[in-house]
């Protein structure tokens, strides 16, 4: 109780000091979770859509596939990067392993399929209903694809959402191809593990409470702005 | 839709990813153990040599086995470890070296204030590991193949005991860095080896206090080598050879002695005296 108490003195403590170090790793962590965001978002939403409109052989099982890989482990995510991004790998000449952009690689292989699966089942329902209007103008599948992303984009942003609180939270993949090297890859969750490894619980829960406020400022800026361009739209 | 992705998407998209903004100081990377980087002796030493040469360190933290894997795969310039013999493989299977030893602390086996086995102030390491076996009380393997596991596993086998016997029953091997091992001990009231340095700064003790510690056995040297640029041509070389120079010299050994906790000092170094035989 008492441990509790302290966390949540200290993480206000954290948040109201500013501590440059403290808001290094923050900036950091926002850096590759929204790097990753975009990246993924690019193929996820687009394959998305797609598999919500195009009917081809094996459709099933390519849906059945990314609604498995949501599931994949972030740990498994990171040694595939790992193994990938050293200097003994097929693209270790690029010298990206243990830097802040193969961190944002890892997150985003790892919320791929989850922007693409959710984005499917969204955009499905929406398909139903309105593909007959669709191929009434005499659009395909695949021209239907951006004008079905920009109308479900209120939607898509739960979705969007999910993605990033994904890459957020995840601590097996960054530590792994990060290395969380203090002041060049260390984010939020790294430092998280490594408080914890030091038996300094009150702190790691401080930081926990610290990435759970930045994670609620994301979503309520999201929904701020969905609002505001809802009244534009509307 | 194709416009907004120009304007807005694509250029958040460079800015993120392509320019690596952060990538252009002079450094170097080095593997090393969690008891290093977790004790803050890094925090203490590293800004010092920074200031001095313009070169940035950035640490790995991992246990010693999986550290000389990184140097082997050449994702390192430079390996700070602490385990000799897995050490002096490194370097004769030619993947860096030479080793230097740089200093050394000391390993302590803690464990529940009750003290089940009866082990507090035992001068002899071996005769404690056997008391812990016959009484089964629980004892926390780090089971990492890390520097500190390696040395556990040989005082076992001084002990004349196979502790694999008890495992998943008083022998417990968590493959996890010493402070999440310390963490599951006091949790459990076990007993564990962990290197002095962790369990000065290790904050989360609970009831776990030291009950063996000074047996020559326990002793812990460490050990750097740079990783061979021959089979990495993208070893950081003279960079890495810089950084090990500045700790083996005056200033570095200097450095490494004033790092204290409470007043009391962590690391010992030796790279001035011949190395002992442990």
């Amino acid at each position: 109780m008492q441990d509790l108490a302290s966390a949540f003195t200290t993480a206000f403590g954290l948040i109201l000091s500013l501590d440059p170090a403290v808001l290094a790793i923050v900036a950091l962590s926002l850096r590759v979770s929204l790097s990753a965001l975009v990246l993924a978002a690019l193929i996820g939403l687009p394959l998305g859509a797609l598999l919500a409109v195009a009917r081809f052989p094996g459709r099933g099982g390519v849906i059945t596939l990314t609604n498995a890989l949501m599931g994949l482990p972030p740990v498994v995510v990171g040694l595939l990067i790992y193994l990938l991004l050293s200097r003994s790998g097929p693209l270790g000449s690029f010298g990206l392993l243990f830097t802040p952009t193969a961190m944002i690689i890892a997150q985003a292989v790892l919320i791929t399929p989850i922007l693409a699966a959710l984005t499917r089942q969204v955009l499905e329902g929406m398909w139903e209903e309105y593909a007959e209007q669709l191929r009434s103008f005499g659009a395909g599948p695949w021209r239907a694809v951006p004008t079905l992303l920009w109308d479900g984009r209120f939607l898509l942003l739960t979705v969007l959402l999910a993605g990033f609180g994904r890459a957020a939270a995840e601590v097996g993949a960054v530590m792994v191809v990060g290395g969380n090297i203090e002041g060049f890859t260390r984010v939020m969750t790294t430092a998280i593990a490594l408080e914890t490894s030091k038996g300094d619980l009150p702190l790691a829960l401080a930081l926990g409470i610290v990435l759970m406020a930045i994670v609620l400022g994301v979503n309520a800026l999201a929904q701020g702005v969905r609002g505001i361009a809802a009244r534009w739209a509307g | 839709m194709i416009s907004m992705f120009r304007r807005g998407i694509l250029p958040m998209l460079f800015a993120a990813v392509a320019l690596p903004a952060f990538a252009q100081e002079r450094s170097i990377t080095v593997a090393s153990t969690t008891s290093t980087e977790q004790s803050g002796l890094f925090g203490h030493i590293l800004p010092i040599f920074t200031r001095e040469s313009g070169i940035a360190v950035r640490v790995v933290a991992l246990g010693t086995g999986q550290a000389l894997d990184v140097g082997r795969r050449g994702d390192a310039d430079v390996v700070f470890v602490h385990d000799r013999a897995a050490e002096e493989r490194f370097v004769a299977e030619g993947f860096g070296g030479p080793r230097r030893h740089v200093m050394f602390n000391d390993f302590v086996i803690t464990g529940p204030a009750a003290d089940p086995a009866r082990i507090a102030g035992l001068g002899d390491t071996a005769e404690a590991l056997r008391r812990i076996a016959a009484a089964r009380a629980p004892f926390i393997s780090r089971g990492d193949r890390s520097g500190t596991h390696a040395a556990e596993l040989r005082l076992w086998q001084q002990a004349g005991i196979d502790p694999a016997t008890g495992r998943g029953q008083w022998y417990r091997e968590v493959g996890q860095g010493m402070g999440p091992a310390l963490n599951t001990a006091a949790a459990q009231g076990a007993y564990i080896l962990a290197d002095r340095g962790t369990w000065l700064s290790f904050r989360n003790r609970q009831d776990q206090r030291i009950l063996i510690e000074g047996d020559t056995r326990l002793f812990n040297q460490y050990g750097v080598m740079l990783v061979n640029a021959q089979r990495h041509p993208h070893v950081k070389a003279a960079d890495g050879q810089r950084f090990i120079d500045w700790l083996l010299s005056a200033a570095g050994q200097a450095a490494i002695a004033s790092y204290r906790i409470n007043g009391e000092q962590l690391f010992f170094p030796n790279a001035d005296k011949p190395e002992p035989v442990s």
